[in-house]
């Protein structure tokens, strides 16, 4: 692979050159793990290990779930119960796959927010940010087709609910609906193609992660300093890095342990408590919960849906302009997806010629009051919309929009960041002292 | 107190209940026709009635099952509530399995044979077998209850965030034991349905009728047979009904959880050695 100089596969013996000369797999795989990775990289950058492992449980646990599901109205919530009470190990399979979603839906925001906050996405990091963005938003339809399966009534009502959204576009978006339902309403025919699917993304999803990984070893690692690792020489790279494995590999595997010890603990504890007690009543659609909610790491997206009601200002502005095309609920919906590819554009958002957030004094303000954002949002998503909900909702929205088309624009303009390392390599000595700058200062 | 051998008083009770139970289920029927009404469309509401925090034996990752409460909630669960609930996603071979009520083999069979079931090749109607589930019962409107100590969650705060689950657990057994034992005995009627005042059902007003009173079911090992303690057993035989793997998870649980901790020690002993070097340490 291109970008950082260092050590490559060398066949060696003449098993390895035969197969080198017609496939260099031996030789993809050998760079690939010995990739130069900065030495100087924090505990946020296991969040990547730990998503590796999600897709890899998912796809496991999901496979086997499939062996035992039936996708029909009348026999999947059965069918489920069949797996958690007749499948040898079933109800393992489906906590831990139920769960699995949540974990991984975790470890995204983190290395989401991650990148955010380090500048991961600043050039030329750009395509390993969009391809992350594209993973996100498979991730998020995977799910979502993955909930409607157990056929409980939030699974219904969450279908009925999110294809909704497309039956707010004007002119067409009854059409589409129907198109995406196979019928006017969620019935056998949308199960059957949302199990199909729900099959079929996470293999989608595996073939981007190979690209998002393929990018980010074309550009090499960001780093908490945000400096590029030295590329002149490979006695220069050699100072920034330390090869993937052993360092990086057993460092990530140690926190992929921490993570998995929680993520088992509430899986076999409390395998319910992220789940809705609805979805354990089977499909009813002549009954309609009180509450209809998503799953939570869909909330804050839900409230920014749910913020653009009829009442604000804008919205009523954008309904006179377009001539009451756009209501309150295509805006919401214009708004919820907006509020997602608008991060698409941040490399070209963020101005600052500062890569890393730790460099950046305002900056950090705002990053974390994004932060706070986020997890308002997803409170907000959560509650019905009434009392004080609305509001905060609509301020929530606001921020999230502002901080990246105006907040983003501004802060390369106006802040002074702090001096930069002038390599990773200074950056990581300044943790760990070097022993004779120790012994020195101390003569 | 007298203490019989829990695998043998259910049996003795079952035997001795074979003749009542058809015209007492006949009686309930009639009796819950009149009760349920149309009343069901509100039974979905979300919970904002009170729970009371019983403490039940399987709470928290130590918890256990307490057999004899599940044999009893089993009994309170045939002579009261089969009347209208049904049980169709529970086989009756699941009582004899480990981390439930763990009858015996002979015990299922007679247990089983209580129930009329439709047959699914013959579609004939015939005394239940083991390998059997519980009948359905769709004859009032009532919900079935397999999964009903699942399906509703007791504790909801603080502000809604349902975090105090994690101390208190989801509350579906604390749910429906307050709901039996929440009656305050007023009842009035709207549009021809008779409502019972209830204050753990979230309207405040539940279309079942009081369906416990002090002593309706006489437990053989001589355990007090108050409402509330037949409502704690019946819960508790839910719980189990709805989660029958309960007591395999946690050991699972247990297995996972130390396996980890073991495993992540070494990974952390290893990286500490491995960056030794790097960061100057060693």
């Amino acid at each position: 692979m291109a970008g950082i100089p260092h050590d490559h596969y060398e066949p060696k013996t003449g098993v390895e050159k035969w197969l080198h000369e017609r496939l260099p797999v031996v030789s993809i795989l050998y760079d690939t793990l010995m990739i130069p990775t900065p030495k100087n990289l924090n505990w946020m950058w296991i969040w990547g290990i730990v998503l590796a492992f999600c897709l890899a449980l998912q796809l496991a646990t999901g496979i086997v779930l499939a062996m035992h599901y039936t996708p029909h109205t009348s026999m999947a919530f059965d069918s489920v119960e069949h797996i958690m009470r007749d499948v040898n190990g079933g109800w393992a399979l489906r906590y831990l796959h139920a769960n699995g979603a949540s974990l991984f839906f975790f470890a995204v925001y983190l290395h989401i927010f991650r990148s955010l906050y380090y500048g991961s996405y600043k050039a030329p990091r750009e395509v390993t940010w969009i391809v992350g963005m594209l993973i996100y938003l498979v991730m998020m339809a995977t799910g979502f087709l993955g909930y409607v399966l157990p056929w409980g009534q939030m699974s219904f009502w969450g279908a009925t609910v999110i294809t909704g959204f497309f039956g707010a576009i004007p002119g067409i978006g009854e059409t589409i609906q129907t198109w995406l339902l196979g019928g006017p309403a969620v019935d056998n025919a949308t199960l059957n193609r949302f199990f199909s699917l729900h099959y079929l993304l996470p293999f989608v999803l595996a073939g981007l992660v190979i690209v998002h990984i393929w990018a980010f070893h074309t550009t090499g690692n960001n780093n908490p300093s945000g400096v590029e690792v030295r590329r002149g020489s490979k006695a220069g790279a050699e100072k920034d890095t330390l090869p993937f494995w052993p360092y990086f590999v057993v460092k990530d595997l140690f926190a992929l342990g921490v993570v998995l010890t929680i993520f088992f603990a509430i899986t076999y504890f409390m395998p319910n408590y992220l789940g809705h007690p609805d979805n354990y009543t089977e499909a009813n659609p002549l009954v309609t919960p009180a509450h209809i909610v998503p799953e939570w790491y869909y909330l804050p997206f839900y409230a920014i849906l749910r913020a653009f009601t009829s009442d604000v200002w804008a919205v009523q502005l954008v309904n006179l302009v377009t001539g009451g095309i756009v209501d309150a609920k295509f805006f919401g919906v214009i708004a919820m997806f907006a509020s997602i590819i608008v991060m698409v554009f941040v490399p070209w958002l963020d101005t600052s010629t500062v890569r890393s957030g730790k460099y950046r004094p305002s900056f950090k303000w705002w990053f974390w009051l994004l932060a706070v954002d986020f997890v308002v949002l997803t409170w907000c998503g959560s509650q019905p919309a009434e009392g004080m909900v609305p509001v905060i909702s609509l301020i929530g929205a606001s921020y999230w929009f502002g901080y990246f088309l105006v907040v983003l624009p501004l802060l390369g303009v106006f802040e002074k960041p702090l001096p930069v390392p002038a390599t990773i390599e200074e950056d990581f000595d300044a943790h760990y002292p070097p022993k004779d700058a120790s012994a020195s200062a101390a003569e | 107190m007298p203490i019989t051998h829990p695998k043998t008083h259910l049996r003795l009770r079952l035997n001795e209940q074979n003749k009542g139970t058809d015209e007492m289920i006949k009686n309930s029927i009639l009796a819950a026709l009149v009760a349920f009404g149309l009343g069901t469309g509100a039974t979905n509401a979300a919970g904002t009635g009170h729970t009371e925090d019983f403490a039940f034996s399987f709470e928290g990752p130590f918890g256990k099952f307490d057999v004899h409460q599940l044999q009893r909630g089993l009994q309170v669960y045939k002579e009261v509530c089969s009347a209208c609930h049904g049980l169709r996603q529970v086989a009756f071979r699941a009582l004899a399995e480990p981390g439930g009520p763990q009858l015996e083999a002979e015990q299922v069979k007679a247990f089983a044979a209580l129930f009329d079931v439709t047959d699914a090749e013959t579609g004939e109607t015939r005394p239940g077998r083991p390998s059997d589930k519980f009948p359905a019962n769709t004859a009032v409107g009532a919900p079935d209850l397999s999964l009903m100590a699942k399906a509703r969650a007791g504790f909801h705060g603080p502000m809604g965030l349902g975090i105090n689950q994690i101390v208190q657990g989801m509350g579906g057994a604390e749910y429906i034991a307050s709901i039996l034992t929440g009656f305050t005995g007023e009842e009035k009627t709207q549009a021809g349905v008779t409502l019972y005042e209830n204050h753990a059902f979230s309207s405040g007003w539940i279309s079942m009728n009081p369906p416990l009173e002090d002593g309706a079911v006489e437990y053989r090992d001589g355990h007090p047979n108050s409402v509330e303690h037949m409502a704690e057993d019946v819960s508790a035989f839910l719980m189990w009904a709805a989660e029958p793997k309960m007591m395999a998870r946690k050991n699972t649980g247990f297995l996972a959880v130390a396996f980890m901790v073991l495993l992540t020690s070494l990974l952390y002993l290893s990286n500490k050695k491995l960056w030794a070097g790097p960061k100057r340490k060693d």
